[in-house]
């Protein structure tokens, strides 16, 4: 199988205190791999160092390597924006910008310099489609984004994501604040795009983890304890930590 | 004798009631004062004609026309000039000592007095740069004393915006300035706009500045060299050298009328944020 | 496959954005170099002693003596002071503690209008109503340190206002409740607990009304009457350091000229120790 992240001893510090503690594990292609693990463990730090976004925090230590295809991220001569014109983003709180849903999902493809209408006509609805939210919002394309329902904001964020073409996603616990059946809509969605894509979803629900992610992986305090497959790790986890945070025991 | 607290209490509320009305009295008196004195000398011809005789008789159209192109070109300045420094400030640096000192240069700014901006304007552009009494000097001039209104009102503007659009800005593989204009810019435009309208209004009431750069004659100023007078100068002239009382209050209420108009611009655009926001 | 872009424009923004931030550093500069430096030789020339000191202005003539104009220049920021920082600190008071929503909606436009209304419609109006008011009951001309004081007065009103009320409104809610806890009236609230805390903010908004004050010229130089010599009543006439300036610049030259600058530098060095007072002197306090 083809890795297409690969981490290797990532140690990343907020000032004095270390919130990575030597993190390596590699992330395959076209599958979905989850994250998991309590409050504070360091998995949204994790991800910021991937796409960059680490770069607007203050005070960071980075060290270690994140390849992507051949390039390290971290260390090479590449500029934050130039990674994330091919790695999409979706918060935990769905942040539409204050604009019309369409001006949303063509704000990153205008960007890249697209301008024609027809092109970003395609694209819009095609992102939409693949968000699982066409249907809703074929007629509405003009309103502002800031009138969507919780839950059709996190797919409108998706969407606005897909939209940049990228060749991964990552999703920093997309439905921790929506209702069950929004979340469905956003796991259908994702279990469809992974063909195409490269995605890792945050979850602090293992539930979720379970159903849509084919390999997963285990954060405790700013260690990774354990990485496979779903199912070896949701039905025989190697390390009583996870064992126990699986089953409830914090977390 | 001791006096009752609560008694004290009513009083003061009292006095402190009729304080309040006080101050909005002497505003009431002012705007008052203007209007029913100015208003009868108000119409067409005087709006859309030159002076006469030193502006005994006739309008103030040229007044009128010094104006606005004082405050368009200064404004057309400022803007850019102010809204980039605050950019500059809030979005491409973080505090250290170089801002602080920036800072400074602004408080400094604000605080010198409108006759010390005319000072320097009358040394500096009149005579050292050669550009004599003119409209170049007088743009100059108010474009350096407005400043710092628009710098510290667009910042504050800019600050406003929340820290989590630009993030999502910055996700979708925008760069700093593209987030600049995109996102920032137009979220903190009614807040900058609030700054530009002020500025607006400082620079049509300004005289001290303005007189001593721009110089007072009389004609439409045609060309950027030229000298001219804007209806404060105007205002001021007519009404310290006693040469009509009539155009006095007529030119005054002209003059308050449109800082009015900008003050209320100015405070509708400040609501709408207001609204949206909470 | 991932690729590299590069971004160039970025770092051209980013310089122009340091060359913007930093014209008004350049413009304060020029500022300060060129009436310095028009406005010291004469200093070096005739003696610091004999222009700040000296008692006859006569520029012509070379007397450049300003004494009695920096002494009237701060009698009627004082008097403005006595007339607006009572009057100013109880509408701040009046606004946040004691007015409703609707009141608060109407008192603060008209408070930013009554900012916005040029200072020569301040001296007009002075000339109109205060003048005559203070020759007809109190003798003299009317054109006194009294009828400046009064409208200087009202002209500093709104940045006291809204200074001291930031100031104000920024003192802890807990504040005002322990205080009404333990039986205090508004009045006694306000006086013993609200006042002493925002003591700084309050006292910056005078400092900076005094700026203003000592800084305004136009509606000085109409109501002040412009004498040349130290005021002995409240009904003299008087000339400030900008009144100088502005009723001579137009038409000075030589040493003359030179002189007004130097009167500029005068009023440079009061209005920064004011700015800075106001601004590092006491917030720095506050922050502790
Ligand atoms: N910008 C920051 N500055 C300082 N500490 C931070 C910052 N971001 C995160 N942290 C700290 O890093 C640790 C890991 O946080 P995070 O990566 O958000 O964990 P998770 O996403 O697993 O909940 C936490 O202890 C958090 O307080
Ligand atoms: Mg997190």
């Amino acid at each position: 199988m083809e890795i297409k992240i690969q981490i290797e001893k990532l140690k990343i510090s907020f000032g004095n205190i270390e919130v990575l503690k030597g993190v390596s594990i590699n992330v395959y292609k076209n599958r979905i791999t989850g994250f998991m693990g309590p409050a504070g463990s360091g998995k949204s730090t994790l991800i910021s160092a991937v796409n960059r976004m680490i770069d607007y925090e203050e005070n960071v230590k980075i060290e270690g390597k994140i390849y992507i295809d051949d390039i390290d991220v971290i260390n090479d001569d590449i500029e934050g924006v130039s990674l994330r014109r091919q790695i999409g983003t979706v918060f935990a709180v769905p942040i539409p910008l204050p604009r019309s849903v369409y001006d949303n999902i063509a704000y990153g493809p205008r960007l890249k310099g697209i301008t024609e209408k027809s092109k970003l006509d395609i694209i819009v609805e095609d992102s939409l489609k693949k968000a699982f939210l066409w249907g809703e919002m074929k007629d509405r394309l003009n309103i502002s984004a800031l009138k969507l329902s919780g839950g059709q904001q996190q797919r409108l964020c998706l969407a606005r994501s897909l939209a940049l073409k990228p060749e991964i996603i990552l999703l920093d616990e997309p439905c921790s604040g929506l209702d069950p059946i929004s979340t469905a809509k956003i796991e259908d969605a994702l279990s469809g795009l992974k063909n195409e894509y490269t995605i890792i979803l945050v979850s602090n629900n293992t539930k979720q983890i379970a159903r849509i992610s084919d390999y997963s992986a285990f954060f405790y305090m700013g260690e990774m304890i354990e990485y496979g497959t779903t199912e070896k790790i949701f039905t025989n986890p190697s390390e009583k930590r996870t064992e126990d945070y699986l089953s409830g025991k914090f977390g | 004798m001791r006096v009752n607290p609560r008694f004290i209490d009513k009083i003061v509320k009292l006095g402190l009631n009729a304080q309040a009305f006080f101050t909005v009295g002497i505003l009431i008196v002012i705007v008052a004062t203007i209007c029913f004195k100015g208003f009868p000398y108000i119409n067409f011809e005087f709006v859309f004609s030159s002076p006469e005789d030193m502006g005994r008789r006739g309008g103030i159209f040229p007044s009128i026309i010094g104006t606005i192109l004082l405050v368009m070109l200064s404004i057309l300045l400022a803007t850019p000039l102010g809204v980039g420094t605050a950019i500059y400030l809030t979005e491409y640096t973080k505090e250290s000592r170089f801002t602080k000192i920036i800072r400074f240069g602004v408080e400094s700014l604000a605080g010198i007095p409108s006759i010390l901006y005319g000072l320097f304007g009358f040394i500096f552009f009149v005579i050292k740069l050669k550009m004599g009494w003119s409209l170049l000097a007088g743009v100059l001039t108010i474009t350096i004393m407005i400043l710092p209104t628009i710098i510290r009102t667009s910042e504050e503007a800019i600050k406003s915006v929340p820290r989590n659009l630009r993030l999502v800005s910055y996700s979708l593989s925008a760069t700093k300035w593209e987030t600049v204009t995109k996102v920032v810019i137009p979220s903190a435009a009614p807040g900058i706009l609030t700054g530009v309208m002020l500025s607006i209004g400082r620079a049509v009431g300004e005289t001290a500045a303005v007189i001593f750069t721009m110089g007072s004659s009389l004609r439409f100023p045609a060309s950027l060299m030229d000298s001219g007078r804007t209806m404060a100068v105007h205002f001021y002239i007519l009404a310290r050298e006693g040469i009509s009382m009539e155009k006095a209050y007529a030119t005054s209420l002209i003059l308050v009328l449109s800082i009015l108009l900008v003050n209320i611009i100015a405070y509708y655009i400040m609501n709408r944020v207001i609204s949206k926001y909470s | 496959m991932i690729k590299k872009y590069r971004f160039n424009k970025e770092h051209l923004v980013r310089a122009i954005l340091t060359v913007f931030a930093l014209s008004s550093l350049l413009f304060l500069f020029l500022i300060f170099i060129f009436i310095l430096f028009e406005g010291l030789p004469l200093f070096l020339k005739i003696g610091l002693n004999k222009i700040i000191l000296g008692f006859k202005w006569a520029p012509t003539k070379d007397s450049f003596g300003i004494f009695p104009m920096v002494v009237s220049s701060f009698l009627v920021t004082f008097g403005a002071l006595v007339i607006g920082a009572p009057l100013g600190l109880s509408c701040a008071i009046y606004l946040s503690e004691y007015s409703g929503k609707k009141t608060k909606m109407f008192l603060k436009p008209a408070l930013e209008l009554l900012a916005g209304i040029p200072s020569v419609v301040y001296g007009f109006l002075g000339v109109i109503y205060i003048v005559p008011l203070v020759r007809n009951y109190l003798g003299g001309s009317g054109f006194s340190l009294l009828s400046t004081s009064i409208v200087l007065g009202v002209m500093i009103l709104p940045t006291i206002i809204s200074i001291s009320f930031d100031a104000i409104v920024s003192v802890p809610k807990t504040y005002r409740e322990g205080s009404f806890a333990m039986g205090a009236t508004k009045w006694q609230t306000i006086y013993k607990v609200i006042i002493p805390s925002a003591k700084s903010g309050i006292l910056a908004s005078f400092i900076l009304g005094m700026g203003r004050a000592i800084g305004e010229t136009m509606a000085v130089i109409m109501i002040a009457g412009n004498a040349l010599k130290i005021p002995t009543s409240i009904l003299d006439p008087l000339r400030t350091l900008t009144g100088n300036i502005a009723l001579e610049l137009a038409y000075a030259t030589g040493d003359h000229r030179l002189s007004l600058f130097s009167t500029g530098v005068v009023l440079l060095v009061i209005i920064m120790i004011l700015n800075y007072i106001a601004n590092f002197g006491i917030k720095r306090k506050v922050l502790k």
